[in-house]
């Protein structure tokens, strides 16, 4: 009973949802105010539909309903309440209702945090979230319903894959698809600019928080995709360029060349149409990793073939939603104007450069994830596309990029002098190179890749302090603490978050350059020593888990003489699915991670066995998780917090135009 | 006295136990194993390399691939052999012919066209616009405008 209530919610949130993304957007053509402001109640009204459909899941899930098809198949009668809660999201049908969720989610907090847009426009981006929602409500009514039933139902589920029954799980995913759909927030914003014709700088400025926020939670999603990966799949690697990874991270480049090039919209006027082509690509390619990552035609083409309504759905609606706005964007983008004039040595320049280079990169993560499909459909040869790919051309993209970054901030708007910003930066460059050629020496191993990569950290952070320097000495105030808090928040955000590119940078340029790693035959109290830590294996022993048995075994870790941790890392084989799993054990520091993992049991209770010693490795993480924070930081500005108190209307419009002109 | 302390700092060594044994035999082939491994597939995983791959087939592969190293054979003949018995597919760095030369200069063609694309629009945009200049009147409405704007709270 419960899943077809489940059932007739998405029925009804179907209904909805094709009301909110009609009425509003042609109340909004001819005026009518009664029309338009069906927008509002209607996503409220969806937001229940589709919660009381989740909660229906979930509720199958809690029960263990077996005779609900999608229950029976990723969960099982032995699995924990909360694994069984998180395999809602555990394979497609249940990915497209968190997505739906999800996006019904953001659609009450733009109903909510928009009473200051004039109607229309908030009619308008409702009506195109509406649309959105119509498209995938109807994909999961007609070919992938999650509330199918299986009569006669099944005896006991074919449990959650192992590899996805982990804390990651629980969180990961809702974090992942938070950005990912956030993502449709600007994009409606742009559609409903292109729909309307009002493309202005107002536009860039109520849809840069937005966006900003999508793309705090897709950072942290996609950095905690790949801790997880780090931890669970027990080989210490982080990144894979594995197709589903690559799905989430070119919405990431995509979404970061947005919010800059939404900047210059905003503050200057310009890139105006740039940034809305972004931001449709943006979206764009959160469907498509969406839809790549769930639909199975990443492990093969074939699965087109062997489910070809699920396929044709899809490219239907890619097609759809991507072509209907490419052909909005190119009747109505001609009309937008152009902004404040600059010259290509500028601030401007500069980003709208880094931009190029940003979607470069996102254009060859794109060509290497889908070049294996492509001559696959066409019969020309299996081939894979892998890490030596990906490194070889992503680094020479990125390098200038980063070289930038650091400059960008320094530069005028309107028109930069070279040889000044050569002096300025003068001092930051020299200790850039200076220090990132000496710093490998001391470390006791030089590459050209390490110094590389130490460089571009250095540099983003001497640039700043550069930058930061020069803009205290020039702004109001008297004591040092004063002037520091006279900057607006915007700007700490934007320091806070290249300061977690560089970050990021150290790590993985740490990692890659001095990490140890040592593959072993341990016997019960035998010991090894590996970046000055000595492990002693204590053995293993055996103990049964909710639904696995495990071998754990101890380690027991000391530094000179000192004891400093004891590690427990473990072989699992869940019974339901016949599976081994690895569980490291990871005994994170600030400058280290020890990581151990189990092989295979060899003969006498001797183990095979893999030690890592990783250094800086979590910098990777904690550099992503800054650069979230910077863009919390820069969204809490002043003038945002105006903005939701004030309505801009009050705002005589004279005022308003001149602040668009000169701001 | 210093007896005593050379005793003293010799007791954890003594007491310490027996140093482990690197799991393979030859640490120099498996150095390069490990080298050739990376840029490999496991053909029966889902997306891994063969030197991450705990599968049964990667282990067989990683042994065969070592009996190669030790019997002398250099890193481009196990590559050949490799891709004669597997095809491409078993390459993680993908070789350069006709298929795939698109894929390989791909990323550059992107860069060059991209940077085309900005240079001409930024100049066609300079043609565009036109210099505004502002009266004296104008500036001081604009002043005025703007005090007024951040009078505001």
């Amino acid at each position: 009973m419960i899943p077809e209530i489940g059932h007739f919610a998405l029925i009804l949130a179907l209904c909805v949802a094709v009301v909110q993304g009609s009425l509003p957007i042609y109340g909004a053509a001819v005026g009518s105010s009664t029309l338009m402001s069906v927008a509002k109640p209607a996503a409220r009204g969806q937001f229940l539909l589709v919660l009381l459909a989740f909660c229906c899941l979930g509720y199958a899930f809690a029960a263990k309903d077996f005779s609900v098809l999608y229950v029976a198949a990723t969960s099982n009668s032995q699995l924990p309440l909360h694994y069984r809660i998180a395999a809602i999201w555990g394979a497609h049908e249940g990915s497209l209702l968190l997505w739906v969720f999800i996006l019904s989610i953001w659609m009450v907090a733009v109903s909510f945090f928009s009473t200051h847009l004039p109607e229309a426009m908030r009619a308008r981006i409702l009506g195109v979230m509406g649309l959105v929602s119509v498209g995938f409500l109807l994909f999961m009514l007609t070919v992938s319903n999650p509330f199918e039933r299986l009569i006669p139902a099944a005896f006991d589920g074919r449990d959650l894959n192992p590899l996805l029954q982990d804390p990651g799980m629980v969180i990961h995913p809702p974090m992942l698809y938070m950005g990912y759909v956030g993502f449709s927030v600007a994009f409606s914003f742009a559609i409903a600019a292109l729909l309307g014709g009002t493309l202005d700088a107002a536009w860039a400025r109520w849809s840069r928080p937005w966006t900003t926020v999508a793309w705090c939670f897709l950072t942290v999603g996609v950095a905690m995709g790949s801790g997880w990966a780090y931890y669970e799949l027990g080989w210490g690697g982080w990144w894979f360029w594995d197709p589903v990874e690559n799905a989430s991270f070119m919405p990431w480049l995509a979404g970061t060349a947005l919010i800059h090039s939404l900047a210059v919209t905003d503050k200057r006027g310009g890139f105006k149409a740039w940034s809305v082509l972004l931001a449709i690509l943006a979206f764009s390619l959160s469907l498509l990793g969406t839809f790549l990552v769930r639909s199975g035609v990443l492990t093969s083409v074939h699965a087109f073939a062997t489910d070809p309504k699920r396929g044709l759905f899809i490219l239907v609606f890619l097609a759809v939603v991507i072509g209907g706005s490419l052909v909005l964007y190119a009747w109505r983008a001609p009309r937008v104007g152009l902004g404040g004039g600059f010259s290509i040595i500028s601030r401007e320049g500069m980003l709208l450069a880094n931009n190029v280079l940003l979607v470069a990169a996102l254009g060859s993560v794109l060509l290497g994830t889908l070049y294996p499909l492509f001559l696959d459909a066409l019969d020309l040869g299996k081939i894979s596309v892998g890490p030596p790919y990906f490194d070889t051309v992503f680094v020479p993209l990125m390098t200038p990029a980063i070289f930038l970054m650091g400059i960008g901030p320094l530069a005028q708007w309107k028109k930069t002098s070279l040889p000044e910003l050569a002096t300025r930066l003068r001092w930051a460059f020299a200790v850039s190179i200076v220090t990132a050629l000496a710093l490998p020496f001391t470390l006791g191993h030089w590459t050209p890749l390490v110094s590389l990569g130490l460089l571009l950290a250095i540099w983003i952070v001497t640039t700043a302090a550069v930058d930061l320097r020069e803009r205290l000495a020039h702004a109001d105030g008297s004591s040092l603490l004063g002037r520091l808090a006279a900057m607006p928040r915007s700007y700490w955000g934007m320091v806070l978050a290249h300061c977690g590119v560089a970050l990021f940078i150290v790590g993985v340029t740490m990692v890659k350059g001095f990490e140890v790693e040592q593959d072993l035959r341990m016997n019960v109290g035998q010991t090894a020593t590996i970046g000055g830590y000595t492990f002693q294996f204590d053995g293993t022993q055996q103990y049964k888990g909710p639904n696995y048995i495990a071998a754990r075994g101890t380690f027991r870790v000391s530094q000179d003489g000192r004891d400093v941790t004891v590690m427990y890392p473990e072989k699992r084989r869940y019974t339901v699915q016949n599976q081994t799993m690895t569980e490291a054990a990871i005994s994170p520091g600030f400058a280290r991670d020890l990581y151990v993992s189990l092989g295979e049991p060899l003969d006498d209770g001797a183990w095979s066995v893999r030690l890592y010693h990783k250094p800086f490795v979590d910098w990777i993480w904690g550099g992503c998780l800054i650069m979230a924070l910077g863009g919390i930081l820069a969204v809490s500005d002043r003038r945002y917090r105006l903005a939701w108190r004030h309505k801009e209307a009050d705002v005589p419009a004279a005022t308003q135009m001149a602040r668009q002109t000169v701001s | 006295m210093r007896w005593l302390l050379v005793i003293i700092l010799l007791i954890p060594s003594l007491a310490a136990a027996e140093e482990a044994r690197p799991l393979a035999d030859n640490p120099q082939v498996e150095a390069r194993l490990k080298t050739l491994a990376v840029e490999l597939r496991c053909l029966v995983c889902q997306n891994q390399t063969l030197a991450d791959s705990n599968a049964p087939l990667a282990e067989d592969l990683r042994r065969e691939v070592r009996e190669m190293i030790t019997k002398g054979m250099s890193d481009r003949e196990i590559i050949d052999f490799l891709v004669q018995r597997y095809g491409d597919f078993v390459l993680y760095r993908p070789p350069w012919k006709a298929t795939t030369t698109l894929l390989w200069l791909g990323p550059f063609l992107l860069l060059i066209a991209g940077a085309t694309a900005l240079v001409l629009a930024l100049r066609r945009r300079q043609k565009k616009l036109v210099d505004v200049t502002l009266s004296e009147a104008e500036h001081n409405r604009v002043a005025q405008l703007l005090s007024e704007g951040a009078n505001r709270p």
